[in-house]
């Protein structure tokens, strides 16, 4: 019989802050400026400049640790680590080893039917080094330092995960608590949330850990998937084979769909940590932690739980929109201007969920504003628009964000309520398809929905449905 | 001198220094470790039972700066001594990141 075997993953994630400045000198961290346009001789590890350490980052890693169960390492310090590569100009990278911030703290996952724990090991504060581009015209490399400098956690899970499902779940709960403290928008394209996994597999019944590979570069939930599929099927073929698995770092190539070898691992012993002589050490009070817990927002399980009592709308939707904090903002301020909790919650159900997925965006990218969605609401609340010009014009709102009172009025898209002109129109129709009156007449129901289809485009869709199926019906029993 | 340094160590603490050293080279390179290890050692002589880690010789803690955006456009200053340069960018050897 073959070998069962088991897959055993630890994750490492690191999350961008979203601190308006970098974690030691007052750079800006914004994303996407020119090349090098966001440095200083602190962050460009000039000789002779010292770092001035960020409280902000302090805070939103106590906010992460405290929402993850962890202990807060109440005397906590920074480490130098050692290493030689372009994108680190001070050739050593200022993180935290032996007094990380956070510790011993544990996230819940579900996954169908099992509820499980995720522990963490520990979280540390340290800074994100530059980002190098390849040059394919001469065949160099280019270093940009923006990001040198960006603060980051790096939050180190237990070997507790079995499976691809284990893994993103554990991912999308660590997302939602993070984005809902507001300490990271946490995407993964963008590479504000990055995940290094951890894999070894083992006979299924067996004690001890097998030799793990660590695997980089997974920019989505997809590819993290793939990847430990691709990663487990690896390992197990090497057992098979009587080979070992070497304990190394790769690389993961989504497009083809498989790893690398990138280096053998480094020990930690390689990298010659030692404390931090330029910066103090960090004493965190009781009361600081009393502080930070006060402050911390309405996290997920309160929101959903509060959804249930406020509003009347099905638990799918209040999970779906409660999955993003940027979301659930939408959901509720626009709700809050317009009263109608059901309403707001399909626009975002049915065709936000749709274009998002159109367009390959996430929750977070959504740009349209409340008071929009709010009018667009009203209006088709008031019978203004009927239901296809308001979908046409939501996405309008939904790509350009404009104003749909305005759009509407200008693009001349009002239901036409005028029966008048109506009637006009139905006896144009009627005339011009003697065909499908006669079909209708002689029991075909179905040749009705052309002469309605006819009479909405003769009124370029402004026609109200329910009025042109009634007078139509009229009519035709008259002629 | 109590310390050896092998072969293995000072080739692989070449690698991690990411520097090629000649025989001669390593040999001195021997030598001069094994020399600071040694020193190390005298340290060692201490009794250190239950003493807690100094990294500063001050006793201050918590300093920190708020998280205000001061500085502007520095890539002037960050690249003037840039042996080389495009696109705004230092240009160096082809490195896989």
């Amino acid at each position: 019989m073959a070998k069962q075997y088991e897959t055993v993953i630890g994750l490492e994630v690191h999350v961008e802050l979203a601190t308006k400045t970098k974690i030691f000198c007052s750079c800006s961290t914004e994303f996407g400026g020119a090349p090098n346009t966001h440095t200083c001789p602190v962050c460009t590890g000039m000789p002779g400049s010292l770092p001035v350490l960020n409280k902000q980052v302090v805070e939103y890693a106590m906010a992460i640790g405290l929402a993850t169960n962890c202990d807060i390492t109440q005397v906590c310090k920074f480490d130098r680590k050692n290493y030689f590569y372009p994108d680190n100009p001070q050739n050593y990278q200022i993180s935290q080893l032996y007094l990380p911030i956070a510790r011993n703290g544990y996230v819940e996952i579900e996954v169908g039917d099992l509820k499980k724990k995720v522990r963490i090991h520990e979280m540390h504060m340290e800074e994100d080094a530059g980002k190098l581009v390849h040059d394919e015209w001469d065949d160099t490399s280019l270093v940009d330092y923006n990001r040198s400098g960006v603060p980051l956690v790096e939050i180190v899970s237990e070997p507790d995960m079995r499976s691809a499902d284990e893994v993103i779940a554990y991912l999308e709960k660590l997302r939602t608590i993070i984005q809902y403290l507001g300490a990271s928008d946490c995407k993964l394209q963008e590479g504000s949330m990055r995940a290094d996994v951890n894999l070894s597999v083992r006979e299924v019944g067996t004690e001890k850990f097998g030799i793990r590979t660590e695997m980089k570069n997974l920019n989505s939930f997809k590819a993290i998937a793939r990847a430990i599929e691709g990663e487990r099927e690896r390992q197990i073929e090497l057992l098979e084979e009587g080979k070992e698995v070497i304990q190394e770092t790769r690389r993961w190539d989504d497009n083809k769909e498989s790893s690398y070898a990138m280096r053998s691992k480094e020990d930690a012993q390689d990298y010659r940590y030692f404390p931090e002589p330029d910066l103090v050490p960090i004493v965190i009070s009781d009361e600081w932690i009393a502080k930070i817990k006060a402050q911390q927002p309405e996290l997920r399980t309160e929101k959903l739980e509060r959804y249930k009592k406020e509003f009347d709308i099905p638990q799918y939707d209040a999970e779906i929109i409660t999955n993003s904090k940027h979301m659930a903002d939408i959901f509720e301020a626009t709700t809050a201007i317009c009263k109608k909790p059901k309403k707001v919650s399909n626009w975002l159900m049915v065709e936000t969920l749709r274009l998002l997925k159109d367009h390959d965006m996430e929750p977070e990218d959504i740009k349209f504003s409340p008071e929009n969605l709010a009018k667009l609401i009203g209006l088709t609340e008031a019978g203004t628009v009927n239901s296809s010009v308001a979908k046409e014009v939501f996405e309008k709102i939904f790509a350009e964000d404009i104003d749909p009172e305005k759009y509407v009025e200008e693009h001349g898209l009002k239901t036409v309520n005028d029966e008048g002109a109506l009637i006009e129109v139905l006896e144009k129709v009627i005339a011009d398809h003697p065909q499908a009156v006669a079909d209708y007449k002689g029991g075909k129901e179905k040749a009705l929905g052309a002469l309605v289809g006819q009479t909405m485009k003769a009124m370029k869709g402004k026609a109200n449905p329910g009025m042109v199926n009634q007078k139509l019906k009229e009519m035709l029993k008259e002629c | 001198m109590a310390n050896k340094i092998s072969d293995e160590t000072i080739e692989y603490v070449g690698i991690l220094a990411k520097l090629e050293l000649s025989g001669e080279e390593k040999e001195n390179a021997k030598a001069d470790m094994e020399k600071m290890l040694d020193y190390i050692d005298t340290l060692n002589e201490l009794d250190t039972e239950g003493i807690e880690p100094m990294s500063h010789v001050f006793p201050v803690h918590n300093v920190f700066r708020e998280d205000v955006v001061v500085n502007g456009d520095g890539s002037k200053d960050t690249l003037a001594n840039a042996p080389l340069m495009k696109d705004n960018s230092f240009k160096v050897p082809k490195t896989i990141g």
